[in-house]
């Protein structure tokens, strides 16, 4: 249903917007981008693992993208993205290898440790880095056109899209796939798993570099639009920030990253002139009372509302195991 | 190499290994007995410090003497660990210990947040001084270095007295084997009566204590700033991790362990000073995945 209805009239709204109407697309350029990563951090729940450290690839794409652009004369985007693609899922790989091997508490603070010693790095090595003040990026060339500003954001506006789109209905698919399968199984049995033949780690090692991929490109399509790549984006608030987007949006589907990154984006531009100095104590006052009142987030707030009014339609949710069985095989045919 | 440097690297790893020992054995009793990873345990550190900071701040303005500022401390410590730890285990920490693992640790991760936030809003982002109390206690000579008594005498026999401290409460007082009998087996230490509600909230209020004494007793030594709760929890999860999550007298060792570590990168690779803790731990965990002093648990299937 979401995946078949709601994704599709939601692009074409996105590809219509632009033409229609302007002043949104700087906003829905960062909401696209943002959601990237989150839909990483959703990948991982989806075996029950929590990362405190994923900036650290978000901040990996967005210097790689720097670095490639101030390297080719005219910079090219295409060639920075793909390196910093290159670059996430090897940095994914490396750190991935040693994570997987742990569960929950370790996993979560492994990610968080190594990502403190990567925005650490960023800030010292001032000579490569430019420190704290950042690594400032020049508009890149777009196939080798060179543009406007007014032209270029349009372009990375539809770039972005369609690179999101791609990316929810390729890991929609990849959940629905028997690794995707195997890799909900981590969270419920992992024994099972193993007495099956497969490698647990290995598939989570597959989940973890796919969702670092996602985490860099998110951080070079957000480095590329912002024209400056600083050590903030790898630090563990900005690593909380995704955990919470994913939670607010819900784990459920990856439909939730879009819907978490937009609603997220929204409260963020019109709410700091209220709340500035108190941003982050907001977000976890959110957060907490989420987790304890409304665990299934946003798209599952939605489902249980849809399922109330139109009895018997209800899609299965993370949270409501209510519904009789005996509907329950009918029901995730629809969903599908 | 010149002796005096490697004296002077033995006493910042003993000084350093000092401070973050007492963070740290705070967060794994509370991990060894409530199973929970209190991720906001960093904030307490910085709490500490800072109430610590502000506190001997108004001492000095009011010229009283900063030998006040000792037990001062130790009041600002147990004041903090014990309301905000109090009030975070009986409203929140309450709720949750049914619940899936990876939502325990966001709801930490959350008052972290806040708490990092409130930190900032009361205290603003301009660092605090507050080293009467280092200088104070003078200087010791130690192999012709000198260096601040305070650091290198005080900061170690705080340290071992907290852990023998420890141990002597949970071996041979009631309410630590109240403590210990929970650790074991819940359900069997519930059925014959103990409460094990009282014996959490106990132990966390111990542990969050533990935590802001050992921002409170830091707070001479450096500047006390935003952030300092970040890296904090993240280094005292390296050292717990070391020794094996839960082990006390394991956490000392690694402590130590990778203050002397800490100390040596600063006077030999002074770029990876940051690293060299992780580094450890990554080592240690590599060939021991339970940590140096954990015990391996058989696998249930």
């Amino acid at each position: 249903m979401l995946m078949r209805i709601v994704l599709p009239v939601v692009v074409l709204v996105a590809i219509v917007l632009p033409l229609a109407t302007s002043g949104w697309d700087a906003f829905l350029t960062l909401v696209w981008a943002k959601a990237l990563p989150v839909l990483g951090i959703i990948l991982l729940l989806q075996a029950g693992q929590v990362s405190f450290g994923h900036a650290m690839f978000f901040a990996t794409g967005a210097y790689t993208a720097g670095f490639v652009i101030r390297a080719i004369p005219g910079g090219e985007i295409v060639i920075a993205l793909a390196a910093a693609i290159g670059a996430s899922v090897v940095a994914g790989l490396l750190v991935g290898v040693f994570v997987v091997r742990y569960r929950y508490i370790f996993f979560a603070m492994f990610n968080l440790a190594f990502s403190m010693v990567f925005y650490s790095l960023l800030e010292k090595f001032i000579h490569i880095t430019g420190g704290s003040d950042g690594l400032s990026i020049p508009r890149p060339e777009i196939l080798g056109q060179a543009m406007e500003r007014s032209e270029y954001e349009f372009v990375l506006y539809y770039l972005a899209l369609a690179l999101l789109v791609i990316c929810l209905y390729g890991v929609h698919r990849f959940l629905d796939s028997p690794l995707g399968h195997t890799l909900k199984a981590i969270k419920t049995n992992e024994t099972r798993i193993e007495y099956l033949g497969l490698s647990p780690r290995r598939v989570l090692l597959i989940a973890y570099i796919i969702s670092a991929f996602l985490a860099g490109l998110g951080g070079a399509l957000v480095a590329v639009f912002q024209g400056i790549a600083t050590p903030e984006y790898a630090y563990w608030v900005r690593s909380g920030e995704f955990v919470f987007v994913a939670i607010l949006g819900g784990t459920g589907n990856v439909f939730g990253a879009l819907a978490g990154s937009f609603v997220y984006e929204y409260i963020r531009v019109t709410a700091t002139a209220y709340v500035g100095d108190t941003w982050q104590l907001t977000l976890g006052l959110v957060l907490l009372v989420i987790i304890l009142f409304a665990p299934s987030g946003l798209v599952g707030v939605l489902n249980d509302i849809r399922g109330y009014l139109g009895k018997g339609r209800r899609e299965p949710t993370p949270s409501g195991g209510k519904q009789p069985s005996g509907k329950t095989e009918k029901q995730r045919g629809e969903e599908q | 190499m010149s002796l005096q440097i490697l004296v002077l690297t033995v006493l910042d790893g003993i000084a350093y290994g000092s401070l973050v020992f007492l963070v740290a054995v705070g967060l794994t009793l509370v991990f060894g007995v409530m199973r929970i990873l209190n991720v906001a345990h960093g904030s307490f550190y910085a709490l500490g410090a800072y109430a610590a900071a502000s506190l001997g701040l108004v001492l000095s303005a009011y010229g009283i003497s900063a030998w006040f500022a000792y037990p001062l401390f130790i009041v600002a410590a147990v004041a903090v660990g014990v309301s905000v730890g109090g009030l975070m285990e009986r409203f929140i920490l309450r709720r949750i210990y049914v619940r899936e693992e990876y939502l325990q640790l966001l709801v930490t991760f959350a008052i972290f947040m806040i708490l990092d936030n409130v930190q900032r809003l009361v205290w603003g982002v301009q660092p605090y001084f507050y080293t009467e109390p280092l200088s104070l206690m003078g200087n010791v000579t130690i192999v012709g270095i000198p260096y601040t008594a305070y650091q290198v005498i005080f900061l170690p026999l705080v340290a071992l007295f907290i852990l023998f401290g420890l141990r002597w409460f949970l071996r041979k007082t009631l309410a630590g084997s109240l403590i210990v009998a929970v650790t074991e087996d819940r359900e069997a230490a519930t059925a014959i009566g103990i409460n094990a509600r009282k014996v959490f909230f106990l132990t966390f209020i111990i542990g969050t204590t533990l935590a802001s004494l050992g921002g409170a007793l830091a707070s001479p030594t450096t500047s006390v700033l935003p952030g300092m709760g970040a890296e904090m929890i993240v280094l005292s999860f390296a050292v717990a991790a070391t020794a094996g999550l839960g082990q006390i007298g394991g956490a000392a060792i690694a402590a130590l362990l990778i203050g002397l570590g800490r100390s040596s990168a600063v006077f030999f690779m002074p770029e990876l000073e940051v690293v060299v803790p992780y580094l450890i731990m990554v080592i240690v965990l590599l060939f021991r995945p339970e940590g140096l002093f954990g015990k391996t648990t058989a696998r249930k299937i």
